[in-house]
């Protein structure tokens, strides 16, 4: 039963917390269930990963909390774990009877809000609210952090939380108090991540491509990538973001009228295994083929034209979208934020020609620093340059559509950049003001993809990130690869915001829309 | 009936199990969960343990037969099994259940098989006293339940 749990209502939080209890064990899901009802919580029980996964997946936002197992016999917990993590953003509490070290790092490491050791009390139990309690807060302040404006945050936050049931209007409002008290704080916290700068997504999805989408772990990649001080955890922090974005994007590609399917591969009907830049991820923008900017799906026009991103990223640069100049960044993103389709207008495909990554598709706008140009895949990251300016924040959250067109046309690239661009991109608008120093440091994707869109009237909205400049002659070709600023920085909110509007043709969020895609990336999640 | 006769017998057992170390802790939580809600909680769970607890046996079992050597196999059954074990504070199996993954850690195949002996014996006198535990608490009536105040 859906249900917006509302703190302003007679129920007092945490009760009617929605807990979802997996445990393959029928005796331990009979006393779970039991004791979690007797904390006034709402269950529901789930004998099976899969179908623990596949509830979630069908009644996304129905769920706050997710209670798990680690030894189940149809998939193992910490899998389950990063899915939940990846695909719907939940906390999940790990449980075990086996207390080992190492078992509760790794828990952790994949993204376990807590780990309990069998037998569980109640009074463990009881206590799991804070997890969900400290995520929202979190969020918030993760937004909070970019300095929006109210209004943009508001709408941010209406995105990314209302669409959870998260938040009423009561809590924004506490939010925005929450906000003014912290905001202060945030942007210093948030310094410490881990800044994927589109060199280092580059060499993610050349790492994750390698592996084998559906046999990628962060283990793997960490060592595949081999890049000393990346600690696993910020890999699977990043694959999680990463494996969201794709996902959207498929849904995106699946709703938006892109319809040429470029992105037929990724779309959720069909398993994209590899979205196949042939076919052309489309960078969805109303218009024909325009290539949209930025981060999202940089439809390659229409008609099979490859994108040019270098070029498009060039006349991007020069289309002032309602937004601005763009960004170098910009590209990336094409966070024109506010109705990408309409706004955004790549001025033309991009073809590939300039960007030696992009066979076929756009390629994505990277506001992160220069990528390596040796990525064969044009991921979303890549190449942002494409996009035209977005137009960020007229109204609607940056779309960031990314194209993806790898060279292998693996779209999936893409969405890890995507969402970081997208997270970077928040609300914020960063303005990246040019600063063709390429991308040298895309901090936060905030900057630079924000400054596309409206951001370039803002340039004091750049929070803390430092804007990756789009360089207006970014010459993205290759370098475009990452969209820099992956922080594990909570994009998500930003991302799922800005999801959704990917989802318009355009591949621009309209704002409005959420990304949520409830379909699974089946590439993703095989 | 003689129903203070009745309950004091289910007293009774219920602290020879405690006391002789066949349940643990866990059991004084399952009572705690009984309520009106769910009056026969604890029956149920510990009924729903011994059905589940047959059936991981009997991979074990098959398991050992089959494939004695793949004690990669028989750790991971035997590791659901003592998780099982966990939730009712079936303290005696739990032990034998950590005896046993020892000796398949050693690659002790005979020490595995005596042990899983073992644990099928504590499992079938445990299934024993709680049976008539809970047949003198229902011949003893609803209102009795030889357990601690519930909340």
């Amino acid at each position: 039963m859906e249900r917006q749990w509302v703190p302003s209502r007679t129920e007092a939080f945490p009760m009617g917390l929605r807990v979802l209890v997996v445990d393959d064990d029928p005796t331990w899901l009979k006393i779970l269930e039991k004791m979690l009802r007797k904390c006034s919580y709402e269950v529901t029980t789930c004998g099976l990963a899969r179908v623990a996964l596949e509830t979630l997946r069908e009644r996304k936002n129905k769920f706050d909390i997710v209670v798990s197992d680690v030894n189940m016999p149809d998939m193992d917990g910490f899998k389950l774990l990063e899915h939940i993590g990846l695909e719907m953003d939940l906390p999940v509490i790990m449980m075990s009877i086996d207390g080992e070290t190492s078992r509760v790092m790794k828990g952790v490491q994949h993204g376990a809000c807590d780990y309990l050791l069998k037998p569980v009390r109640m009074k463990e139990l009881r206590n799991i609210w804070q997890h969900v309690y400290r995520k929202k807060m979190h969020e918030v302040k993760e937004i909070e952090g970019q300095e929006f404006t109210c209004a943009d945050l508001h709408l941010i936050r209406e995105a990314g939380f209302e669409e959870r049931g998260l938040l009423t209007r009561e809590d924004k409002k506490r939010k925005e108090e929450y906000n003014d008290q912290d905001g202060s704080d945030q942007s210093a916290a948030k310094k410490a991540r881990v800044v994927w700068s589109v060199d280092l997504h580059q060499t993610f999805v050349s790492a994750v491509n390698q592996i084998g989408f559906d046999k990628v772990g962060p283990k793997k990649i960490l060592d595949l990538m081999n890049v000393p001080g990346l600690t696993r955890e910020n890999v699977a922090s990043h694959l999680q973001k990463y494996r969201l974005y794709l996902s959207r994007l498929q849904k995106q590609n699946e709703d938006s009228n892109l319809g040429n399917n470029r992105w037929a591969d990724f779309n959720p009907k069909e398993p994209p295994a590899k979205p196949d830049l042939e076919t052309s991820p489309q960078v969805e923008q109303n218009t024909t083929s325009k290539p949209s900017p930025g981060f999202g799906f940089i439809a390659p026009e229409s008609e099979t034209q490859p994108i040019k991103p270098t070029s498009h990223f060039e006349e991007d640069n020069k289309v002032k979208r309602k937004t601005s100049s763009m960004p170098p960044l910009g590209m990336l993103l094409s966070f024109t934020g506010t109705i990408p389709s309409a706004e955004i207008k790549p001025s033309e495909p991009l073809t590939p020609s300039k960007h030696p990554n992009w066979t076929g598709g756009l390629p994505l706008v990277q506001s992160m620093q220069c990528p390596k140009h040796d990525h064969k895949r044009c991921d979303l990251l890549c190449d942002y340059s494409c996009l035209p300016k977005p137009d960020l924040y007229t109204s609607a959250p940056p779309v960031i559509s990314i194209n993806v067109q790898n060279e292998t046309g693996d779209l999936l690239d893409v969405k890890p950049a995507l969402m970081d661009c997208i997270k970077a991109i928040s609300p914020l608008t960063c303005t990246v003001d040019g600063s063709t120093s390429g991308f040298d440091r895309l901090p936060s994707i905030k900057g630079s993809f924000f400054e596309q869109s409206n951001c370039h009237a803002e340039p004091g909205r750049i929070t803390g990130s430092d804007l990756v400049p789009l360089p207006e002659d970014l010459n993205l070709d290759s370098s475009l690869q990452e969209i820099g600023c992956f922080e594990n920085v909570d994009l998500m909110n930003s991302i799922d915001y800005f999801q959704t509007e990917v989802e318009s043709s355009s591949n621009w969020c309209d704002g409005s829309e959420l990304f949520d895609y409830p379909l699974i990336d089946e590439c993703l999640f095989a | 009936m003689d129903y203070v006769n009745i309950r004091r017998q289910a007293a009774s057992i219920r602290k020879g199990l405690f006391d002789q170390g066949y349940l643990d802790e866990q059991f004084y939580q399952l009572e705690d969960l009984q309520d009106d809600a769910s009056p026969n909680f604890v029956d149920e769970v510990v009924t729903l343990f011994f059905r589940d607890s047959l059936r991981l046996m009997a991979n074990i079992d098959q398991a050992l037969d089959k494939c004695a050597k793949d004690f990669n196999k028989l750790d991971v059954y035997m590791q659901q099994l003592k998780g099982s074990c966990t939730s009712i504070g079936a303290s005696k199996m739990k032990t034998e259940c950590t005896a046993f993954r020892d000796y398949c850690r050693d690659e002790n195949i005979e020490g595995c098989m005596r042990s899983f002996q073992k644990l099928k014996r504590e499992h079938s006198v445990l299934r024993q006293k709680l049976e008539s535990y809970f047949q003198q608490l229902r011949q003893a009536g609803p209102i009795e339940c030889a357990t601690r105040p519930s909340k």
